[in-house]
């Protein structure tokens, strides 16, 4: 702190929440007011750069959208008419205790909490738990699910929070379509990197924007077509043997034996030496085929050398094939050829990426002098890796056949011999973890009792059909029916059908929704429209289909005219946070690392950091967690909850790995220790912890790192986790629907579904929603896509941000203008079988031409967000969530089946299909649909027509 | 004599727009500032902003390319916005070559707007005096920040590294020989301006495939060939008589 001509200056460090990236930052306020926020060049996840977000940070600090005071919706005011009342915070408090108490004695899967983009979800989840409710999820669903399922299931590890492309190593980077405002600043800052030391990036997208604009070649694609492009490259790398035929026998289960006699209740699954203890999680059980001696041998057995490819006899006259060989099976039919109609990328071109793939992983092999030592205690002198990349988000995630692409380019990852090597794929702690991790959900509805805690987690990972959260029928237990087997591996929930499942009484009418940070009423949800008049829907007795609405957040969302109660959060300058092992950490690839926020200013006017809300409603409610043996409150506030929490009492483990222990000597695991945030505060807020060298590879197969992991708390197995090239357990699954496998079955009209797409081998078919429309009629796909400069909806209150991303075009070859007779600029009607958007065209050279697209959650409801009634974003702008249906037409699988991938619900935003045609001058001057204007609320403060910010004051 | 630039890599910037929001923050509460913005909340907003990223796409489908393209003072050599100004308030320093715009002296005649053939400078309706970039002057000599943080904001801030700050009249400056060794250029270098600010090109990487180096000899799938395990069975070996 320094003084001079009466000004105060302070420097603080604390972690940025512009977007989810959560960089180090260092913030300087001058006389109370933020002048400057740069990047920490001491954090290790930015080095001191800082994107046009986080550089954004103080007109989000000083925004007018924020909400400064609790409200109360007015007594006579409809939901969505934006009528409130200011109310204390205790008011506040009372009101939810009693509700809450009353739903907690009663029925506590009544109350639902879903919350969004929060990072908080090991307090949000520990909150859902003590309190009793499954319905409880964060956006995980609606977001990416696909790709922490596809590749958790595969490889145990999957890309962002819990793994990456080595750009540092790598030579090949190949990225698949990935949202421009993820991971945003490691990634652009390794890119730059890579490209200068020589690597060579190809993108595939529909789109060429942002990272794909550096690429060194552009692969334009159709969306939703990933999983052919993949098949088809597997196919050629498989056919050429361009495969890393060591990597995959000692690492992955490609050559254990399938039982293929179909006669059997056991085919389909990996057969197994009945001398072993059957074990899940422990693969020694299962078979190889040894060249060598020309009989089935256990696996891993020294001196075996087991066949990928072939079909074999055991003794008892099984037929039985290495899985290797089933896949080689799978992708004979997928070739370059077949996967050129549908992807629109020419046979060439396909061919060659997979010759520069199988080449550059082959020839261009690193071999580190780093020693290590393998879970079956062999001796490695060198750790060796294959420089061949990749990275890929939603363009692969958010269709109803992601999973499959995702699993797909899981395996071709691991055929290239890339996973946790050098130049490769690299995981990062907490992961990798079994496949599947252990935390389960209940698995029946005795899971659920009143004033108890859920009998198991919120969300977790089946490894059967036994673990599915299910009903004696084999129905739906939780709300958004997540974990049942419409959708049986929705490991992130689905908050996507929460609202409309809510409304329509399906599985069964809840009593309250407490919904934070995320904006539903607008572009968090499909089928915005609909699900605007879901929230204010009453019954014929007048009282609301969903009775109760409580929203917290920080900003005046759309979502905010629909509560019932508004709790005002603070910003992320005002509070402390954790960034946890718990959650999603900030790890790199050399080790664990959390960090934390703290406050570098006071909170405004009347605002609460959400976590101190659910530190209070948990003391009030009694929520074990929160209360003493004898019921009193046990935490003053969250900065002591999270220094003195326990998962159990003397685990050790608590929400901080850094500076545990009494004096801080300990990490990971050890006692609380009182002066933990002071410890985070004078380290940048960041604790990282960089493993041993011969710990920092091949971990799923790493004796060292796995024993450190186990003693470390950080799993409880030191079993290898070989690759899931071919899913027993989605074998299970299908022998279920088969009738073949003991325990839970589907219901009938499920089991065709479960037979089909739990295919223990990656297949391609056309997303549901293109099945289910006419192609004809609707021949192009809509995408979005998210900007640099924006994060989800959060920055068109953003003085500076908006001025970038002011509206939004919908973006589209001009060939649709020449065919539809309109010209650039003008305005265009963009139709779905489920409605029309009114907006205007931008013609475009960089976009495949059967793609139209546009920047997600630009447009804005009119008021919302506390701009003016003719703010840019709601006249002009516009939001394609009204064309996408959050249900799939009604068919035989059910009459409102989510619009979903089949196996993880993962939304499926990008499969719609729609037409483009010239919009008349007569229909409106701005676009459509339009919204009555959403009013401000009490206490916030007034929009200035003017901004000239000068922090602290001008001289 | 020192010639303060920037040379900005097209080769790696994404379009993050780091650039021009890291600028904003610094100058608006610094010796520039305020950089205004009017109707922040209304239909049209537009503020000042001392640097920009404009946005091209060259080519057809599918051999497009899209390039970003961040735009500020190009601090002149021969600027012509210099001479023109009637007050002097337009002025190139000698000692470093930033082409700075002295607030007191400005009358806002919007002369210098006119004469610089880039767009670069910046009217602020309020003080009615024109604003620029200033290559964060009153950073890069501050003697109470660390040395490596001596920098404009904007290089500090981007992401990618693609800004690079330092004296092109150096021959041995990371600027110099970045623009010798890169093919940088300046823009629109027939008007005689010299712009001391640079460009660095795209290139591209790729990896030459050779048919013959697709199978190799030692290719796994040699492996899956199938042994002869039947030894045991009758050969001409147990019954000819040779």
């Amino acid at each position: 702190m320094s003084n001079t001509s009466n000004e105060t200056i302070e420097v603080k460090n604390t972690t940025c929440y512009m977007c989810a990236c959560r960089c180090g930052i260092r913030v300087t306020v001058k006389n109370g007011q933020v002048k400057y926020i740069q990047g920490n060049p001491e954090h290790p996840l930015n080095k001191g750069v800082i994107c046009a977000k986080g550089s954004s940070g103080i007109m989000k600090q000083y925004s007018p959208a924020r909400l400064n005071q609790p409200l109360k919706r007015k007594a006579n005011a409809e939901r969505g008419d934006s009528e409130f009342e200011a109310i204390s915070w205790e008011e506040a408090f009372s009101i939810l205790e009693e509700r809450l108490a009353e739903i907690r004695r009663t029925d506590p899967k009544k109350f639902a909490m879903f919350t969004g983009r929060d990072q908080m979800q090991a307090l949000t989840g520990l909150f859902a738990k003590q309190f009793g409710t499954p319905n409880y999820a964060a956006h995980g669903g609606f977001c990416s699910v696909n790709m922490a399922a596809g590749m958790i299931y595969t490889i145990g590890g999957s890309f962002w929070e819990f793994g990456g492309p080595d750009l540092e190593r790598s030579k090949l980077f190949i990225m698949f379509g990935t949202a421009e405002d993820h991971h945003s600043n490691p990634l652009k800052m390794a890119i730059s990197k890579f490209k200068r030391d020589g690597g060579r990036f190809i993108s595939v997208n529909p789109i060429r924007t942002g990272y794909s604009a550096i690429a060194d070649e552009w692969v334009p694609i159709k969306p939703g077509t990933d999983g052919a492009l993949i098949l088809a490259i597997i196919h050629e790398i498989i056919n050429l043997g361009l495969y890393d035929r060591e990597f995959l026998v000692q690492y992955s289960n490609s050559p254990h034996l399938v039982n293929l006699d179909e006669n059997d209740d056991n085919f389909g699954m990996f057969v197994r030496n009945q001398e072993f203890k059957a074990d899940e999680v422990h693969p020694q059980d299962q078979q190889w085929w040894d060249r060598n001696t020309n009989q089935a041998v256990d696996t891993h057995t020294e001196g075996a050398d087991p066949y990928l490819l072939g079909d074999f006899k055991l003794e008892d006259g099984t037929p039985v094939k290495p899985a290797f060989q089933l896949l080689a099976d799978r992708v004979k039919d997928y070739t370059p050829e077949w996967a050129a109609k549908i992807t629109g990328i020419p046979v060439q071109t396909i061919k060659r990426l997979a010759h520069e793939m199988g080449i550059t992983a082959r020839d261009e092999m690193i071999e580190l002098p780093i020693a290590w030592t393998d879970v079956w205690g062999n001796e490695q002198e060198s750790v060796r890796g294959n420089p061949v990349s990749f990275h890929a988000m939603r363009g692969l995630a958010a269709h109803s056949n992601g999973f499959h692409s995702i699993r797909a380019l899981s395996i071709l990852m691991s055929l290239l011999g890339t996973i946790d090597r050098p130049g490769g794929f690299r995981h990062k702690a907490p992961f990798p973890r079994p496949i599947p991790p252990c935390p389960k959900t209940p698995n029946g509805p005795q899971g659920i009792k009143p004033n108890t805690p859920l009998g198991g987690m919120p969300l977790g990972w089946p490894a059967d059909p036994n673990d599915l959260f299910v009903d004696e029928k084999g129905e739906a237990i939780r709300l958004d029916k997540a974990f049942s087997w419409e959708y049986p591996l929705s490991v992130h929930g689905m908050m996507h059908n929460a609202i409309t499942n809510a409304w329509r009484g399906d599985p069964y009418s809840i009593d309250t929704l407490f919904i934070f940070m995320a904006n539903m009423a607008w572009n968090s949800s499909m089928n915005t429209s609909e699900v605007r008049k879901m929230l204010n829907d009453k019954h014929e007795n007048g009282e609301y289909k969903i009775p109760f609405l409580v929203v917290a957040d920080a900003f005046q969302s759309e979502m905010v005219a629909y509560a019932d109660l508004v709790l005002p959060d603070t910003t992320y300058l005002e509070r402390h946070d954790v960034m946890s092992m718990l959650d999603r950490p900030i790890s790199e690839y050399e080790g664990p690392v959390d960090s934390v926020r703290v406050p570098v200013v006071p909170p405004t006017g009347d605002c609460k950091p959400f976590q101190e809300v659910l530190i209070e409603l948990g003391s009030r409610l009694k929520l074990p967690a929160f209360t003493t043996a004898d019921g009193e409150r046990k935490y003053k506030d969250y900065p002591e909850f999270v220094t003195n929490f326990e998962t159990e009492p003397g685990s050790g483990i608590g929400f901080l790995a850094g500076w545990r222990g009494k004096g801080g000597e300990k990490f990971m695991r050890g006692e609380p220790n009182p002066k933990q945030w002071e410890m985070y505060a004078n380290n940048n807020c960041v604790f990282q912890y960089e493993l041993p060298k011969s710990y920092q590879y091949m971990r799923n197969w790493n004796k060292g790192y796995l024993t450190w992991a186990k003693n470390h708390a950080l799993t409880r197995y030191t079993d290898p986790i070989l690759i899931h090239i071919y899913s027993e357990v989605l074998q299970k699954f299908r022998l279920a629907a088969q009738g073949k496998y003991a325990g839970k079955q589907p219901p009938e009209r499920l089991k065709e579904r479960i037979e089909t797409y739990f295919d223990p081998l990656p297949f391609y078919y056309s997303p549901l929603e293109t099945q289910l429309s006419d192609t004809n009629k609707y021949p192009l796909n809509a995408v979005t896509q998210r900007p640099m400069a924006m994060y989800h909806s959060w920055d068109s209150q953003n003085a500076w941000l908006r001025q970038i991303h002011t509206y939004n075009y919908l973006y589209m070859s001009p060939k649709l203008g020449e065919e539809g007779g309109f010209d650039d600029g003008d305005w265009v009607w963009v139709e779905s079988q489920h409605g029309k958007v009114r907006c205007m065209c931008r013609f475009s050279e960089a976009v495949e031409p059967g793609t139209v697209w546009t920047w997600n959650a630009i447009g804005k409801a009119a008021g919302a967000w506390n701009l003016e009634n003719d703010a840019n974003e709601s006249r002009q702008g516009f939001l394609l969530n009204h064309l996408i249906s959050e249900e799939l037409p009604a068919g035989k699988h059910g009459e409102h089946m989510s619009n979903s991938d089949p196996i993880t619900g993962q939304a499926s935003w990008y499969d719609v299909q729609v037409r483009v045609y010239k919009a008349e001058e007569t229909d409106a001057d701005h676009s459509l649909p339009q919204f009555k204007p959403q009013k401000t609320v009490p206490g916030q403060a007034i929009r200035s027509k003017l901004v000239a910010f000068f922090a602290g004051g001008r001289k | 004599m020192t010639q303060l630039a920037l040379v900005i890599d097209l080769n790696v910037c994404v379009g993050c727009h780091a650039c021009v929001t890291s600028c904003k923050q610094w100058n608006t509460s610094g010796d520039a500032g305020p950089l205004p913005d009017d109707n922040p909340y209304g239909a049209n907003p537009t503020g000042v902003f001392f640097n920009r990223v404009q946005t091209y796409e060259v080519g057809k489908f599918p051999n497009t390319e899209t390039i970003h393209f961040p735009k500020s003072c190009l601090h002149c050599e021969d600027a012509p916005c210099v001479p023109v100004c009637p007050t002097g308030a337009s002025y190139k320093r000698k000692e470093d070559g930033i082409v700075l715009v002295d607030y007191d002296k400005c009358i806002g005649c919007k002369y210098c707007s006119w004469a610089c053939p880039y767009g670069a400078r910046e009217f602020d309706e309020h003080d009615k005096v024109m604003k620029k970039c200033t290559l964060c002057v009153d950073r890069i000599y501050d003697q109470n920040l660390p040395e490596t943080e001596r920098k404009p904001a904007c290089v500090m801030a981007c992401p990618p590294g693609a800004r690079l700050f330092g004296d092109i009249h150096d021959p041995d400056s990371e600027v110099s020989s970045a623009i010798r060794e890169q093919g940088g250029f300046a823009l629109m270098p027939e008007l005689g301006t010299q712009p001391s600010n640079h460009y660095l090109p795209r290139h591209k990487r790729k990896i030459p495939i050779h048919e013959d180096e697709l199978v190799r000899v030692d290719s796994p799938l040699a492996k899956e060939e199938k042994k002869d395990y039947d030894e045991g069975s009758a050969s001409l070996e147990d019954s000819a008589s040779w």
